[in-house]
């Protein structure tokens, strides 16, 4: 909006004082935005072409999907798989499913992650470093190390098929976003903390009020990665899950193939359908990610 | 009187670190210590799943390391992959950004599309691209045929099948993009305002403010990155499964046919504790360089 305004004062200004310069400074802006508007446009093209043909095959009957030479635009295209993919498994329960899981990882995650990062990047601590490097050296260890002995305690606890192994250890932080947590925390200027102290305020205070508002885009990002993580998570739900009634998206999209035949239109549409909320998601989130948000509050 | 009030401020802080840590703290020992333990007894057992297991002391370890070729090559290949993807993942993640990071017409647009790879995964993903470099009508083949150009086999064959991979791991971009973008948003920015009063260039106060105030997430990336290159798997399985000769024989792939097709979970073992040992030494590397180029406004020395 204020964009606007100002390129319209400086159109009339240019009009009413000379040309020249301004014009020049604008043309060098116009050329900039063009260089931009063209890099990103290819590669956006080289990202959605792959897209693309997935679009492509869900809209052809199973017999096309083969056809040599590839067919870009099906003919006729078969919109009925979109309504398809909801009769052959049923996908709602599965929406339904999924989306409770992830919706409770989110929450987990995000306050969690962002506690335990609060304690590494501002509180002191006996052991804090010691604590540190250990929670780095777990993002190392393959997570196939501890899939078997894993499903073995879950299974002594009684947890399998319900949501509690899926659900549970993300309410206990983790190492990937906390040390993102950490890292964006630590970029905070520590006077603020000083200041607010001095203010009489708590270290939940300081952590609630002064370093989560400040952190916004980094919280974000967790609950974007957290989300899409969840929602596309396949191991997990493949060993966990066992009634079909619990099955989510991921392991819903199994259902169009088998070992000697794979619906390619459908598993393509289901696929495209599936993604559809996290992208959603990624698009309202990304507000946060809009220079200026953050002040740090202190002038030099 | 001030001593005191300082030494219970402090013992304040002692406390209320560790119950802002407790959530980690509990998850490790009720999620991960336990199976971490089990893992390191397997490697010194010939366990099989269906039979009891025995005591087999070092021999794992010893034939992981002397007497098995396909542990070097696996690492070698894993190596590779992660040398030339991770930093062409920052560059390109990083430089993406700081162009979805301007005040451009239809930004919101962009950086969707730009995501969109990071949102699919799985199967789905790599049959598609299995269609993209498939030898005679892949997508990449006839764009080259077109211009005349005679394309080679790709994933079928052994010199482009690594950097076959190594290409489709660009195209998911989107996530780091993401964290940079976080990133950006925390460059206070009133820094670049009193640089552009003192008349710095763009050049320079990219130089001088954005790189060192983005440093810790950079090294963020630089440290996942190397973690995940290194556990890469679903790809190798789908779209090569190894092959061809090896090529493509990441250690995280050669190390699950050994628990789940061979079952030797005793060995399998020892070759993740390999791997862990491995991505260790490096990571160590990094951390001990981090205090020569990583620059943090906010820091609290530990005791």
């Amino acid at each position: 909006m204020s964009k606007g305004t100002s390129v319209a004062i400086e159109r009339r200004r240019a009009e009413k004082y000379g040309r020249a310069p301004r014009l020049t400074r604008r043309a060098r802006r116009t050329f900039t935005a063009v260089v931009v508007h063209g890099v990103l446009l290819l590669g956006a093209v080289f990202l959605m072409i792959p897209l693309a043909w997935m679009f492509s095959t869900s809209l052809k009957s199973l017999g096309a999907v083969f056809s040599i030479p590839p067919q870009w635009v099906p003919d006729p295209p078969h919109w009925e798989n979109y309504v398809e993919v909801f009769r052959v498994v049923p996908f709602g329960r599965y929406v339904y499913n999924t989306a409770f899981i992830t919706v409770l990882d989110v929450v987990g995650k995000v306050l969690s992650c962002s506690l335990v990062a609060f304690s590494f990047a501002r509180l002191r601590w006996r052991g804090r470093d010691a604590m540190f490097v250990l929670m780095l050296a777990t993002m190392m260890l393959p997570p196939q190390v501890t899939l078997i002995p894993q499903f073995a305690l879950y299974r002594e606890l009684g947890w399998i098929d319900t949501y509690l192994p899926l659900v549970l250890p993300n309410w206990f932080g983790g190492p990937f976003l906390t040390f993102l947590l950490r890292q964006f925390f630590m970029t905070i200027p520590v006077e603020l903390d000083d200041a607010a102290r001095i203010d009489g305020a708590s270290f939940f205070d300081i952590y609630s009020r002064v370093i989560l508002p400040l952190s916004r885009p980094a919280l974000a990002a967790v609950a974007i990665f957290m989300f899409n993580s969840s929602w596309n998570d396949f191991l997990g739900p493949l060993i966990y899950l066992h009634s079909q009634s619990n099955y989510t998206l991921a392991l819903g999209l199994r259902s169009f193939q088998n070992q000697d035949y794979t619906a390619w239109h459908l598993l393509m549409a289901a696929s495209l359908v599936s993604m559809i909320p996290v992208l959603a998601v990624f698009f309202f989130a990304q507000k946060y990610f809009i220079q200026g948000i953050v002040f740090t509050g202190i002038k030099g | 009187m001030r001593s005191v009030k300082r030494s219970s401020l402090r013992r304040r802080e002692e406390v209320a670190g560790w119950l802002f840590a407790l959530p980690w703290i509990v998850g490790f020992l009720a999620f991960t210590a336990g199976p971490m333990t089990a893992s390191a007894v397997f490697a010194f057992t010939d366990w099989n799943i269906m039979q009891p297991m025995h005591w087999t002391g070092f021999d794992n370890i010893k034939r992981a390391l002397t007497r098995d070729p396909l542990v070097w090559q696996s690492l070698k290949v894993t190596t590779i992959y992660a040398f030339v993807s991770v930093p062409l993942q920052i560059v390109l993640g990083f430089a993406i950004a700081l162009l979805l990071n301007t005040d451009i017409r239809g930004l919101q647009y962009y950086r969707t599309v730009y995501y969109l790879p990071a949102v699919l995964s799985g199967v789905a993903v790599s049959l598609l691209w299995r269609w993209v470099y498939a030898p005679d009508f892949g997508l990449i083949n006839s764009l080259l045929a077109s211009v005349g150009i005679r394309g080679p086999g790709w994933l079928g064959d052994s010199r482009w099948a690594l950097p076959a991979l190594i290409g489709m791991s660009l195209w998911h971009v989107g996530g780091p993009m993401v964290v940079y973008l976080a990133g950006l948003q925390g460059v206070p920015t009133d820094l670049y305002e009193a640089a552009e009063v003192d008349g710095a260039s763009w050049g320079m106060r990219f130089w001088h403010i954005t790189i060192p105030m983005m440093t810790p997430v950079l090294f963020y990336q630089l440290v996942t990155g190397i973690i995940n290159a290194l556990q890469v798997f679903t790809q190798a399985l789908i779209m090569t499964d190894g092959g061809p000769h090896n090529a493509t024989l990441f250690f995280m792939l050669y190390l699950y046919r050994n628990a789940f097709d061979y079952f030797k979970m005793g060995y399998a073992s020892v070759l993740a504790w390999i791997l862990f040992f491995y991505i260790l030494l490096l990571t160590v590397l990094v951390v001990r360089s981090s205090r020569f180029w990583v620059f943090y406004v906010g820091e609290v020395r530990g005791r």
